[in-house]
């Protein structure tokens, strides 16, 4: 039942993504990449990450995708006419061809640690994942956190600047 | 429990989907989506790894990854407002002005 319930999703996933790439207007592609967001969301839930999974439907398929719609609205932006050249084409399908099999290629000799930590799913049932990810996040991981703060400010900073000014 | 490579192949596949949107297209705003995709792409090899290794690390990277996405996609959006103003366009084979 699960595995039915995988590969459903999992085809879902990859068709709009793919849809995301050949889809001739941009709004389509936006939407399409929404549709691959919630797969993920989906996987995420069976994966026992509540809480990771919630955050990506509001960041990713609320607030980036919102920006992402408004700025195609903002600008106008047509349907592609002119197609880039057939040389660019077949190499970049060459390309990705390449890294997926790559890919497969280390799936395939590689394998996993033997090290398996403490986290199962009786403890995320108990204690709540949030609460998990918040210890993790406020103790061991304190100083990436305080420095992400940093990132995001000189984001703010960069947009205002860049949208502001006449450059 | 469905095995881990199941995960880490439909990761693999939108990953890849996402380098040849990246190197197809021209649309910027298309290329950008692309590559929002190639990182989620990653997230979901971060928490599958995560789950079938107990450890709650993977998913607080996960968290840090969306905290860059988010910031690449105001700083990203609007330098191509930016182009916009000066091009009327977001091709990217409009961008050309330091080409020799």
């Amino acid at each position: 039942m699960e595995s039915i319930f995988f590969f459903v999703v999992a085809a879902v996933a990859v068709i709009s993504g793919i849809l995301v790439v050949t889809c001739k207007n941009p709004i389509n592609s936006a939407l399409s990449l929404v549709m691959t967001f919630f797969c993920l969301a989906t996987f995420y839930v069976m994966l026992d990450a509540p809480f990771m999974a919630v955050t990506q439907v509001i960041v990713y398929a609320g607030a980036i995708m919102v920006l992402i719609v408004f700025v195609i609205m903002l600008l106008n932006v047509k349907t592609e006419t002119v197609k880039r050249g057939s040389h660019a084409v077949i190499s970049g399908t060459v390309i990705g061809v390449f890294v997926l099999f790559q890919t497969c290629w280390f799936l395939m000799k590689g394998s996993m640690t033997g090290q398996v930590g403490v986290m199962d799913k009786a403890m995320v049932v108990k204690s709540g994942h949030v609460e998990l990810i918040g210890k993790a996040l406020f103790t061991d991981f304190l100083l990436p956190f305080e420095i992400t703060s940093l990132l995001l400010l000189a984001a703010i900073i960069g947009a205002v600047i860049l949208a502001k000014k006449k450059i | 429990m469905l095995a881990l490579n199941n995960y880490l192949i439909v990761s693999a596949i939108l990953f890849a989907i996402g380098t040849v949107g990246v190197l197809t297209r021209r649309n910027a705003i298309v290329i950008f989506m692309c590559v929002e995709m190639m990182l989620n792409a990653v997230n979901l090899t971060f928490i599958a790894f995560s789950k079938y290794l107990g450890n709650i690390d993977g998913q607080v990277f996960v968290f840090f990854v969306m905290t860059v996405a988010a910031a690449e996609a105001a700083v990203g959006l609007a330098l191509m407002i930016a182009f916009y103003k000066n091009r009327e366009s977001i091709d990217v084979e409009d961008v050309n002005l330091m080409k020799l």
